[in-house]
């Protein structure tokens, strides 16, 4: 058990994730004190749950680039309503960034679902249409701090038990999809319609509705992120998170889910965004210049992406006498 | 020789091909491109103007350069997202080439063996480890476009030396800029390559399917090698473009380009599936997206709406498609129910 632990690929990425932490520790004792550790986790949160949404899009063969974009438009159409009718309650912003979030997945995965067209395409398109669309909103100006309402920014600082509510969140949805994505059908379901799109079909699942319910959640839990992401730095513009769909789909390859579809745990993908998150946080400490920090990121995806191409990714497909026929013949 | 295989030439077939040759996506582009014209000049006095248009080139000539590669890189079932990353590492080489006292020549080639090797990278890293090329583009797009900031930080290269701004800002010929005339000359250079060599024609083969190309005795691990590293020495000629019409360097340059170029592409009827497309669709493509963008800010619309007309162009290319077919086949099935 143990050893069947240590040797899976969630195991070798949680001990370099490890391994990094505490040897940043050894040079900076305060790194891995439980305040910063905590506060690793909280910074990485918004990350986590991207990448948990991504993950699913990723499952069912698709990809999800309007992710940044769905975040800068629900960013600052809540940022603006709360801007206007400060008064509103906060379940009620929360409720409408979740459901706009919502819509602008419902966009991607329809025209995914029904039309059937390739969803790089679809999503390349929204993202250029939904970061349009928040110039647009706004008319580029930025809603900045002293414009939003004490409570929209104070609820994701607002601690229980020494983490901020964000990081709570970031748990809560961990806990949902570990759950969901072991223990429930319509998880299961995400697993077969990208193992095997056709094995899926004459089992009953419908591919397509499969892969709408994948675009569905990336979209409501990137309008949640936009919020937080908002209310977290305190100022909304048209530039928010302007290229981290990029940083999202990273941290699920780095934790090992296959780009090609079925092949994937909520496990791997929390870890490869906490690994982002600790290369992020720890660069500074050790003194490394931040300018280093995009070509680090970029190398360790090449890393583990080979990593991923030459180990034992065919485990799941262990159905085939030959396991590795499959892949020698999709590769040539 | 065309590229599409003749069907069985009984006279009624010979004429539904030959209309079905009518309504390609090719001449539906063209019909737009006169559209756009014939609006834009009717809404700006300026639009017709042959050295406004002139100028207007310069926004898509670079893009356009890599395209072309792309072009063929979609068609054999592959891509690479790195292309702008790779015009920052190459232009962040030139400058620092230039800034120790290299001539002209020396400066440009160095942006073109930067861009091969960027390329190349890429490539090996598809073929010698069977990683899809999306994945291993991301983490190549961050890892060049980080080197730049290594090597650069914040600062910003000014100085070339003399003549080099004729890449980016001369003229040939009255109002065709070299930027131009470059392009013209690699659309031609691309057309034949995949429209009239065996090169092309397993581009094609590979994109349509992998596996039988490899059985057939296609080197598809070599075939796919080279077209990442053209991909990748139009990027380092870009970014030459580029670098010159700007004056100086910077690791940010040409952000987000990767999106717009592929736009081009699927705009051109680039299938992103692989195995179909055609580079004169592509060239048109270019055009189009050039005339849209000028008109537009001729009529001083933001470059951010742009953007949104250009997703919304993108979608309703691939859409409309699959909308029709879906239309047809209704109409069949219920022309089999009224029966």
């Amino acid at each position: 058990m143990l050893k069947r632990l240590i040797y899976s690929r969630e195991g070798v990425l949680s001990i370099i994730v490890l391994a990094m932490f505490f040897g940043v520790g050894v040079i900076s004792p305060d790194f891995i004190s439980l305040s910063n550790s905590v506060s690793i986790f909280n910074d990485t949160s918004i990350l986590i749950m991207l990448a948990l949404g991504q993950m699913l899009v990723i499952l069912t063969r698709c990809i999800d680039l309007s992710v940044a974009a769905n975040v800068a438009f629900t960013g600052m159409f809540v940022a603006m309503v709360n801007q206007y009718f400060p008064e509103l309650h906060m379940s009620l912003l929360i409720f409408l960034s979740l459901f706009i979030g919502a819509l602008l997945g419902a966009i991607n995965g329809l025209f995914v679902w029904l039309l059937k067209v390739p969803s790089i395409v679809i999503t390349l398109g929204t993202m250029s249409i939904y970061r349009g669309a928040t110039f647009l909103l706004s008319d580029g100006a930025w809603v900045n701090s002293h414009q939003m309402s004490e409570s929209f920014i104070g609820l994701p600082r607002y601690e229980i038990l020494s983490m901020p509510v964000l990081g709570w969140m970031a748990v809560a949805a961990i806990i949902l999809f570990f759950w969901a994505m072991k223990f429930s059908v319509w998880g299961r379901n995400f697993y077969s319609a990208g193992g095997n799109p056709m094995a899926a079909f004459y089992s009953g699942v419908n591919v397509g509705k499969v892969q709408f319910y994948a675009f569905l959640v990336s979209g409501t839990l990137s309008g949640l992120c936009g919020y937080l992401w908002v209310s977290r730095f305190a100022v909304a513009y048209v530039d928010v998170a302007n290229g981290f769909e990029l940083q999202v789909i990273a941290a699920c390859v780095i934790g090992g889910v296959s780009i090609v579809g079925g092949l994937g745990s909520v496990v791997g993908c929390v870890i490869g965004a906490l690994f982002i998150g600790v290369v992020n946080n720890a660069l500074p400490i050790i003194g490394v210049s931040p300018f280093w920090q995009m070509a680090i990121s970029g190398l360790v995806i090449i890393i583990a992406v080979i990593a991923n191409a030459t180990s034992g990714k065919d485990k799941a497909r262990i159905i085939l006498r030959n396991p590795n026929a499959n892949d020698e013949i999709r590769a040539n | 020789m065309d590229t599409t295989i003749k069907k069985s030439a009984t006279p009624d077939s010979m004429f539904t091909s030959k209309l079905q040759g009518l309504l390609r996506w090719e001449s539906f582009l063209v019909l737009i491109v006169f559209l756009v014209c014939v609006m834009n000049s009717y809404l700006s006095p300026y639009f017709l103007d042959p050295w406004n248009l002139s100028d207007a080139t310069f926004n898509f000539t670079e893009k356009a350069l890599i395209a072309l590669p792309m072009a063929m890189l979609i068609i054999a079932k592959e891509i690479d997202i790195s292309v702008a990353a790779i015009i920052s590492l190459s232009s962040t080489l030139m400058g620092l080439v230039a800034q120790m006292g290299a001539p002209v020549y020396a400066v440009a080639l160095v942006g073109i063996l930067a861009g091969a090797a960027c390329g190349l990278f890429n490539g090996i890293l598809v073929t010698r480890f069977k990683i899809p090329s999306i994945v291993v583009t991301i983490g190549t797009m961050s890892l060049f476009r980080g080197i730049s900031y290594i090597l650069l930080g914040d600062q910003v290269v000014r100085d070339y030396p003399d003549g080099f701004e004729f890449f980016g800002q001369g003229y040939v010929y009255w109002v065709f800029s070299f930027e131009l005339v470059l392009f013209a000359f690699f659309a031609l250079v691309f057309y034949w390559l995949l429209h009239r060599t065996t090169f092309g024609r397993y581009t094609y083969a590979i994109g349509n399917n992998p596996t039988a190309s490899y059985y057939s005795g296609i080197k598809v691990d070599k075939h796919r090698l080279i077209l990442f590293t053209l991909v990748g020495v139009m990027s380092g000629v870009a970014s030459i473009l580029l670098t010159s019409r700007l004056g100086s360097t910077r690791p940010s340059i040409a952000m987000g380009w990767e999106l717009s170029i592929i736009t081009m592409v699927v705009l051109g009827g680039v299938s992103i599936l692989g195995g179909s497309g055609t580079i004169a669709g592509v060239v048109l493509a270019v055009i189009l997206m050039g005339l849209v963008t000028f008109g537009m800010g001729l009529l001083n619309i933001p470059g951010i709406v742009m953007t949104i007309i250009v997703g919304v162009m993108l979608i309703t290319v691939v859409s409309l498609p699959v909308l029709i077919t879906m239309y047809k086949t209704s109409l069949k099935r219920k022309e089999a129910k009224a029966l």
